[in-house]
């Protein structure tokens, strides 16, 4: 058998999903959020929920989300995403609403929004990027970043007494009634790649359920920001960033005990 | 059951951020000598292990890699 | 006979909004317009028109929420008051940038910080001049009573949805506060899926085979194209320049002395026209009722028979400059004003307008 023989369409296994734009993706060489923009097109395909789907994008890296999947998108101001998700849910119920904020955008300038959306059990999705740095302004300090994480706002590194501690949002979301499922992720490899994908489908399944709001965390790497190759920065994240930020499920409303 | 695989990049917009080559459980992958127009060094398939697993494709954070794969 | 009820104007907001079909209403309390939220979960309109009411956990929040609603074509509103427009002017600068269509109300109190709870007009340039960040301007109506308020929010969605753009409307204390007999006009159901679709075609309501996605934004990132936009947004605020002044006037044909006065200050500066007649001063009122659009055009006329004019307001002098750009040096231009939520009586300015233009 010639590799010609197995190129045939007919033994196409995986390719690119239509619900993705030809548009070359503007993040740097081996960044996350090309492969978690990808998973969500996926899902959005496999469910066939293309019409159905209104994405809201942050402000941030991923600012230009909506030049890459092939879904109506709306552009929220800083932080503001769960602000324009409520509105949209609320007024359009039939429709699946979801979120895509990183940890500048969601934990820090937009606590309040995400905190109350949490609180009255918007039935929207959140995908939360986390990788501990503001990548679109340069690399400074995020709410995420680690204690010791150089940026270019804690040269020296993050220091608890000068910066504070790293927030850790999804436990705290989890405790509030109207949260339904929240998740902690990774993309780094083939198998958590599949397993944050059926977390982002359950996600969207659970947000027509009126159950209240689903959060898929994806712990995530900037290899410009940490200034580190891209197969450096994922194992750098399974070091430092996995022991902080554990992944797995961290509430499932409808999970059988 | 075995599978003989292969995969095609696109070689233009791959950015050889080699996210691929370290998911790849038969070593079927490398970066290319060559570049592409962006000055990337681009992923390309190497030797005949691959099994068509589709790792490679679905950690790819550009969505460049299509995967075959026949049942021999 | 239509139906005339006595409401405050605040609850008039409220009632027409049910009344002419709006989808949402986001908001949080602030004095002194909270009755707007208050008769709104009152009334319960999700039971009855499908209308959507939420309180939010600020104002930030609730002009992001209109926002959000807007993207979907929506007719969606907000309301408060001085400190709550200052927190939703960035929202009100995004809704301009992305040519969204909405109603805020803001029923002013005086300022600045926190102020006072008492009724003030000195939000005037942080309306009419854009407010927030970038060159935008919002359609800003003015109205005076509780009828204005009923009938301005019909008014305010049709020119949003013409020119695709935030409309404010711009109450004080006195208008959103004062009961008054408000006439129910007939009911205006909320839009079908159908009529959105023509009327929204922009809209985030899901991607179709027949279109390409949809993408409300305000972010361009190169010059050429932030620029390129900038020049159509400016020819939107032309054509509206054009096309939407509007303004009353109040026995102007024979003034030699014109009060230039809005909202609640037009209808005392009404009153000081009356009494100086009395005495044999011919003035005049002119009232605008949009602010921007201003009626220049008008002023620029009139200041070529009056001998001058004078600017009404309760706040520091803040129109007075519009008039007086109107006005171009063509005739005197003075200006009387109450600050700290005090107002003027009509004798208080009938003596400010002799000292003005040294009559007795």
């Amino acid at each position: 058998m010639t590799l010609e023989d197995i190129k045939k369409p007919k033994n196409i296994v995986y390719k690119k999903t239509p619900l993705l734009t030809d548009t070359v993706m503007h993040y740097c060489p081996g960044c996350s959020h090309g492969t978690v923009h990808k998973l969500v097109a996926e899902v959005i395909e496999e469910m066939g929920i293309q019409e159905d789907t209104i994405a809201i994008s942050p402000v941030g890296c991923s600012v230009f989300a909506y030049n890459y999947l092939n879904v109506d998108w709306e552009q929220a101001a800083h932080g503001r995403a769960p602000a324009l998700a409520t509105a949209t849910k609320r007024l359009n119920p039939e429709k699946y609403v979801f979120t895509y904020q990183g940890d500048g955008d969601l934990a820090s300038i937009g606590t309040a929004e995400i905190i109350h959306a949490c609180s009255r059990g918007e039935n929207i999705v959140v995908i939360f990027i986390n990788n501990g740095i503001y990548g679109m302004t340069g690399g400074q300090m995020a709410p995420t970043t680690l204690l010791g994480m150089k940026t270019a706002t804690t040269p020296y590194g993050r220091d608890a007494k000068l910066n504070g501690f790293p927030l850790v949002l999804a436990p705290m979301i989890a405790q509030l009634d109207g949260t339904a499922y929240i998740t902690r992720q990774a993309v780094h490899t083939a198998p958590a790649a599949r397993k944050a994908k059926a977390a982002i489908r359950k996600a969207f399944e659970y947000s027509q359920k009126g159950i209240g709001l689903s959060f898929v965390e994806i712990v995530a790497t900037c290899n410009s920001g940490w200034k580190m190759s891209p197969t450096a920065a994922n194992k750098w994240m399974v070091e430092n960033m996995f022991p902080k930020y554990p992944l797995g499920d961290i509430k499932d409303v409808l999970k059988q005990e | 059951m075995a599978f003989k695989g292969a995969i095609e990049v696109d070689t233009q917009k791959c950015k050889g951020c080699s996210v691929c080559i370290e998911n790849c459980p038969t070593k079927s992958i490398q970066l290319s000598k060559m570049v592409n127009s962006k000055g990337y060094h681009y992923a390309e398939m190497i030797g005949d292990a691959c099994i068509g697993c589709t790792n490679c494709a679905i950690v790819c954070p550009d969505s460049v890699i299509t995967v075959y794969r026949v049942k021999i | 006979m239509a139906e005339k009820i006595l409401m405050k104007g605040n609850e008039a907001i409220a009632v027409s909004a049910i009344r002419n079909g709006v989808d949402g209403y986001f908001g949080y309390p602030i004095t002194p317009q909270s009755e707007v939220m208050e008769t709104l979960m009152k009334e319960k309109p999700w039971e009855t028109t499908g209308m959507v009411v939420l309180q939010a956990e600020s104002e930030t929040s609730s002009i992001n929420m209109v926002y959000g609603g807007a993207c979907t074509g929506k007719k969606v509103m907000t309301s408060s008051s001085s400190p709550g427009i200052s927190l939703m002017c960035e929202g009100i600068s995004y809704l301009a940038g992305a040519e969204l269509p909405c109603l805020v109300v803001n029923v002013m109190r005086g300022g600045p910080g926190l102020g006072t709870i008492q009724p003030s007009q000195s939000d005037y340039n942080q309306c009419v001049k854009g407010g927030g960040h970038g060159d935008y301007n919002a359609i800003v109506l003015a109205p005076a009573s509780a009828q204005d308020m009923y009938d301005f929010v019909d008014w305010g969605f049709e020119l949003a949805f013409k020119y695709r753009t935030p409309v404010i409307l711009l109450a004080d204390g006195i208008v959103g506060q004062m009961m008054e007999k408000v006439e129910l006009r007939e009911m205006k159901p909320r839009r079908t899926k159908e009529e959105l679709l023509a009327a929204a075609p922009w809209a985030t309501t899901g991607k179709t085979a027949d279109r390409p996605y949809n993408v409300i934004t305000s972010l361009a990132l190169e010059s050429d194209v932030q620029e390129k936009f900038n020049q159509k947004l400016q020819a939107k605020y032309k054509e509206i320049v054009e096309k939407e002044a509007t303004h009353t006037e109040y026995m102007t044909e024979d003034a030699e002395y014109l009060f230039v006065a809005f909202g609640c200050s037009a209808r005392i500066c009404e009153a000081v026209v009356d009494d100086l007649r009395e005495q044999g001063i011919k003035a005049g009122l002119l009232r605008p009722v949009t602010l921007f659009p201003f009626a220049t055009k008008r002023l620029a006329e009139l200041s070529k028979q009056v001998k001058s004019m004078m600017s009404i307001e309760l706040n520091a002098g803040q129109m007075v400059e519009d008039v007086r750009l109107a006005v171009n040096g063509a005739c005197p231009v003075g200006f009387y004003g109450r600050q700290g939520g005090n107002i003027y009586t009509p004798d208080e300015i009938a003596d400010a307008f002799k000292k003005f233009n040294n009559l007795k």
